[in-house]
């Protein structure tokens, strides 16, 4: 009977905890939608931003008392969950025709803008025994002599900078050898992920990556020519239903504050 | 450590237990009771989250309740925004997955409840609610928590469907799961390796908690 009676008072001293933790959850963290305050606005951005928006997101919060939300990602697979009704108010994409195929879907607030030409680079950890260089030729000798291992880059099937280290590695000549060698990032930022831990080589990953502290401090890189791949026209929109915050997050990035950081990351446009 | 991921990832556990218990009793009991033809195929469809890879799950989620689909047209008329992407998506989706972590423990327990005593409850007149509120429902109890905490830290810990389905929505759908692995590719292993620590702590809690109960259970008969 003793056995019996402990069950019942276990349990309830584990619904005493449960309606305490969900006292505290319901009292800390409203959910968003029944908020008095409207919630901060989310945005779609390519994984190549991670840092870089990061860094910006914080300036802007200081400069106007604003936030917003973000969610990285590759561009292919952000785009695809927009047109799947995903609420963004507002898409940062490495390549722009995700924001055109949207716009003929006018799911976008007009055409966007440039905001930057993306550029890749080849990244190898200090322990690495592979060599950056411009042109690879150091991956090419391993390549050839058999002694390459793993070389991470983004997906090229949803991710831009997959795409683009895939263009450049057969303007190369390489992409038949370097394919039994290739681990694909779902986006760049995992992909560099793979390439800074040590668990690979080094990675084709995209210059804003590169240039962040959290990979400068692993390793070393080289920016690889423009003319081994198809620019990286990178185009950020408005979406429709964008509210005044998202607006005006929008314009800060256009406004010499966010340029500056962006170009800090590498991410400028011609002329600039 | 991401407080907003943490807060999320409980919120919809507690949802979960909450909606998927009731629901899940009424399975339990119907297995446990009930002499019917297809009782291995409908046992089957209940098992089958165990063992389905949870992107299958997340991909015929998508597709049944995307955009183009009528499913998915009329939550969103009612809702007023998608159900995938949304909270209200992973909750649906937990429900689903869980279904076996909760099912199973709660028919496990009604199933050893000794036939004449529910032949005794029915004999004194007890009606049907009333034998379920007085003998079925305190028998029970351990597998009726067993089938809670599995479901919570389930819960807390699925992943395939939430990165299919969910999209990494700060307060809206990223989960801690989701975020340890946002946080990996933001090169933050501090952040992921306390967060890894308590979905461990929580794991191992969750599980010597039902292995007591079990043992208490086992006791009892």
């Amino acid at each position: 009977m003793r056995r019996r009676a402990a069950i019942p008072r276990l349990l309830h001293g584990g619904a005493a905890t449960l309606a305490l933790i969900a006292a505290s959850v319901a009292s800390g963290q409203p959910s968003p939608r029944v908020a008095h305050t409207p919630p901060a606005p989310l945005i779609a951005a390519a994984a190549d931003l991670k840092f870089a928006l990061d860094e910006i997101i914080v300036q802007f919060g200081r400069d106007t008392g604003e936030s917003v939300r973000v969610t990285y990602g590759s561009s292919g697979n952000l785009a695809r969950q927009i047109a799947q009704g995903a609420p963004y108010e507002m898409f940062l994409s490495a390549d722009e025709q995700y924001v055109q195929w949207l716009a003929a879907r006018h799911l976008t607030r007009g055409p966007g803008e440039l905001y930057a030409i993306g550029r890749i680079a080849l990244f190898a950890p200090h322990d690495s025994p592979l060599r950056p260089d411009p042109r690879l030729s150091h991956l090419a000798r391993r390549l050839s002599d058999g002694t390459a291992g793993r070389l991470a880059i983004a997906n090229p099937e949803h991710a831009p900078y997959g795409r683009a280290a895939e263009q450049a590695l057969r303007s190369l000549g390489l992409w038949e050898a370097a394919r039994p060698h290739l681990v694909l990032g779902e986006n760049v930022a995992q992909a560099a992920q793979f390439a800074a831990s040590g668990n690979s080589d080094g990675g084709l990953i995209a210059h804003s990556l590169a240039l962040a502290p959290e990979l400068r401090r692993r390793g070393s890189y080289a920016l690889i020519p423009d003319s081994l791949h198809e620019p990286l026209r990178q185009r950020m929109v408005l979406l429709v239903g964008a509210s005044p915050t998202a607006e005006r997050f929008y314009e800060y990035l256009r406004a010499p504050a966010g340029r500056g950081i962006l170009a800090g990351y590498g991410l400028t446009l011609p002329g600039e | 450590m991401d407080w907003t991921a943490l807060t999320l990832s409980i919120r919809l556990g507690l949802l979960t237990v909450v909606l998927l218990l009731p629901i899940a009793f009424l399975v339990a009991r119907w297995l446990a009771f009930g002499r019917f033809r297809g009782r291995g195929f409908v046992e089957a469809l209940v098992a089958l989250p165990l063992i389905l890879p949870p992107t299958v799950l997340g991909y015929y989620l998508l597709v049944a309740f995307g955009r183009a689909s009528p499913l998915g047209q009329a939550f969103e008329a009612v809702l007023g925004h998608p159900l995938v992407f949304s909270f209200e998506g992973l909750l649906l989706a937990s429900l689903l997955v869980n279904l076996p972590f909760a099912v199973q423990p709660m028919q496990n327990a009604l199933a050893a409840i000794p036939p004449n005593l529910r032949d005794a409850a029915r004999c004194c007149g007890l009606s049907p609610l009333a034998a379920i509120r007085r003998v079925e429902l305190p028998l029970a109890l351990p597998g009726i928590a067993t089938a809670a905490v599995l479901t919570f830290a389930h819960t807390l810990g699925e992943f395939g469907v939430v990165l299919m389905v969910g999209g990494s929505i700060p307060g809206e759908t990223r989960t801690v799961a989701i975020a340890i692995y946002d946080r990996v590719q933001a090169f933050d292993e501090a952040s992921a390796g306390v967060m890894a620590l308590v979905l461990l702590t929580l794991s191992l809690v969750a599980l010597g908690v039902t292995n007591t109960l079990a043992r208490r259970m086992a006791h009892r008969h």
